[in-house]
């Protein structure tokens, strides 16, 4: 009985339940997707979870080692943290601060920190602040920058700045694709011929250094946001091919199929046919063709902000972190600094398995 | 085939001149002209050039005539060979690209020998042995190789063999080397050092190559005839080399004409960071001292080089599979 109530519940089931059924099976791409999803929320309460103000840094503390949060204290729960000592240097008289083991700074959840805005909600509650205000440690579970900014609190933003700048050049690239690979599908002839021709064109291009050419063109005095719109403008341009190739070859497969034929017999438009029969059908190919495309824009995004060409500071994303950890001398005196490195690479991995679960799962019927 | 090469070789030639375009609009995009940059970089050095001389400089480069005609003057003098002068270097473009365009070359074109000499063995491995350990552990490499950017990659392994070692991985030449002119000895000091970023570079581009070459070995090792050749007591060996690998081989092939390009985009980023003598640290420079004749010319250069490489690689596939030969639509 459950086995024919199964079956009943395969065949009444829409295209995405059957994907979603499939997917929920790849045991590695559910872990990556929530994953994904665990950074993104990262990402929305960024200014939450961050402990400083990722833009404000004091000089003197550049360079402190990460601190690990100690969880109990005399056998209670009562996080804390050893404090800072500042010591003054005997040859250059220049105040640097060490780890004092003799001394312990207690952690509060919920309190009072830097203000900002959440959805334009003015709030000044973090996740985790000193208990007591008047003490000045900062809490550094990364480190700090040369610049004495708290590496975890940068970190914290940047995920935010790199995600998005992933989904917007990935929607760009997505309206590129569609309408071009579209076109080139359903009007045939020349059309799809110069297109493409066009794509393979665009695909044989050196991506970095035209990159880099046009990013470097952008002017200096223009804001952090129209830099950011702009690098997410650039990375897309080259980046919609695969996504219109996708897109023409679902869209010729379809055109055989004979439920399109039946829609066509009985009189329905040409854009209804798209619209309402062919494009739901492969609606999961596109998405798992995004979730693909996503990690080559935000490697690129990250490329071209590691060399400086990218989003420039103030702005912070994972490139801009990363390029403090440019040179060798740096990291030998700071290697936390390459700690950026992970959400980078998890995240791709994360978004790689994650389109793969999503492309064996886009054709239920299989 | 002969419609085939001509058809690839007027893509070839549209694909230049588009990159020809993009290089010319990089030059033209700071605000500014050229000759108002280049006064001001000659007044911050404290040198002044006369009027006579800038009007005699914006008529040679025909600023302040429509756009397309500065191209054509432009185009007219690349095609000579005259790509103009680096302002940061004062010297013509030509001499301070040097050497480092061939070694960018030489370079990218040996981590593409060492993407096909690692993946092809290790897709049949992967293949034939689904599902063992080895299997497992390259697909977990392959999926470090795909995850990781390689400018990442460069700096981890900086860093280690700096740990390590307590040695600098960077460069091409050693330091002994780096002055002299070229002989037999510089060059083997270049087979030395070439390995290492050859390697970095190559290595998403084999993890992809891989999981390709493993996919359709399997596709190909479940048909019948391999099965048939299996019953008619063929070694086995015999059976997977001679027929299902020459057969998975043909997408493997194809994916070179995108592989070259995204090598030599690679390059100039891992040399930025291993400090390579190749055109990735000049092109950033002049970028970021908007060098514009020097960072263009880089740029078209670059645009060429790949062009005549994927144009070669087309032909050499076309030569190696009999397929394409036959089936050019």
């Amino acid at each position: 009985m459950a086995k024919a109530n199964d079956a009943e519940r395969y065949a009444v089931a829409t295209q995405m339940q059957l994907t979603w059924w499939r997917f929920r099976r790849h045991k590695l791409a559910m872990v990556s997707l929530f994953i994904v999803a665990l950074f993104y929320l990262l990402a929305v309460g960024a200014d939450f979870l961050a402990v400083s103000d990722p833009h404000e840094g004091d000089a003197r503390t550049s360079y402190i080692a990460p601190q690990p949060i100690h969880l109990f204290d005399d056998g209670s729960f009562r996080p804390y943290i050893y404090g800072l000592k500042g010591v003054r240097d005997v040859k250059t008289f220049k105040l640097i601060y060490t780890v004092d083991t003799s001394r312990k700074v207690y952690l509060e959840f919920f309190g009072h920190g830097y203000r900002y805005s959440f959805f334009g909600i003015d709030t000044d509650r973090h996740l985790m602040t000193l208990r007591d205000p008047r003490v000045t440690d900062g809490i550094h579970l990364l480190g700090t920058d040369l610049l004495g900014r708290d590496l975890w609190s940068r970190l914290m933003v940047a995920s935010r700045v790199s995600l998005t700048i992933g989904l917007v050049g990935v929607s760009i690239s997505l309206v590129l694709g569609v309408l071009l690979g579209g076109i080139s599908a359903i009007r045939g002839g020349w059309v799809d011929n110069v297109i493409q021709r066009g794509i393979e064109v665009v695909r044989s291009l050196p991506t970095i250094p035209l990159w880099l050419g046009l990013a470097a063109a952008l002017p200096n005095d223009w804001s952090v946001t129209q830099i950011y719109f702009a690098i997410t403008i650039i990375i897309s341009l080259l980046a919609w091919t695969d996504l219109a190739r996708v897109v023409r070859g679902k869209f010729l497969s379809l055109r055989e199929e004979e439920f399109v034929m039946a829609a066509e017999l009985a009189g329905a438009s040409q854009t209804r046919i798209i619209f309402h029969h062919m494009l739901p059908s492969f609606a999961s190919h596109i998405i798992a063709a995004v979730s693909l495309a996503l990690p080559a824009m935000i490697i690129s995004e990250t490329s071209l902000s590691f060399l400086g060409l990218g989003l420039r500071p103030p702005a912070i994303s994972w490139g801009i972190l990363l390029q403090d950890a440019q040179n060798i001398q740096t990291l030998a005196l700071a290697p936390w600094l390459l700690l950026s490195a992970v959400p980078v690479i998890l995240v791709i991995l994360a978004f790689n398995f994650l389109g793969d679960g999503l492309r064996d799962a886009a054709d239920p019927y299989g | 085939m002969i419609a085939f090469v001509i058809r690839r070789l007027v893509m070839g030639v549209f694909t230049i001149w588009l990159i020809s375009v993009v290089s010319f609009v990089i030059i033209q995009l700071p605000p500014g002209d050229f000759v108002d940059s280049y006064i001001a970089q000659l007044a911050a050095s404290g040198s002044v050039i006369s009027a006579n001389e800038a009007a005699s400089m914006r008529e040679l480069y025909g600023l302040g005539q429509p756009m397309y005609v500065q191209y054509g003057k432009w185009l007219s003098r690349v095609v000579t060979g005259d790509f103009g002068e680096s302002m940061m270097w004062r010297r013509p473009v030509t001499e301070v690209i040097g050497d480092r365009l061939w070694l960018t070359l030489v370079l990218s074109f040996a981590a593409l020998l060492l993407t096909w000499a690692l993946a092809l063995p290790i897709g049949i491995y992967s293949a034939v042995r689904q599902y063992s350990w080895g299997d497992y552990a390259f697909t977990l490499l392959g999926f470090i190789g795909i995850a990781v950017p390689n400018f990442l990659l460069a700096l981890i392994i900086m860093y280690f063999s700096f740990r390590l070692f307590g040695a600098n991985v960077g460069g091409l030449f050693s330091p002994a080397m780096q002055m002299q002119p070229w002989g037999l000895a510089k060059t083997w000091d270049l087979m030395k050092h070439l390995p290492l970023p050859a390697t970095i570079l190559a290595l998403a581009g084999t993890a992809q190559l891989i999981r390709i070459m493993r996919a359709n070995l399997l596709d190909e090792l479940r048909k019948p005839y391999v099965v048939t050749a299996r019953a008619r007591g063929l070694p086995e060996r015999r059976v997977i080399l001679k027929y299902p690998v020459r057969a998975a081989l043909n997408p493997f092939a194809s994916n070179i004409a995108y592989l070259f390009p995204y090598l030599v985009s690679g390059s100039i980023i891992i040399s930025i960071v291993l400090g390579l003598p190749t055109v990735g640290p000049l092109l950033v420079q002049a970028l970021v001292a908007q060098d514009m004749f020097l960072a263009g010319t880089i740029v078209l250069l670059l645009g060429v080089m790949t062009v005549i490489g994927t144009f070669i690689s087309d032909l050499v596939l076309m030569w190696v599979d009999p397929r394409i030969r036959h089936q050019m639509d």
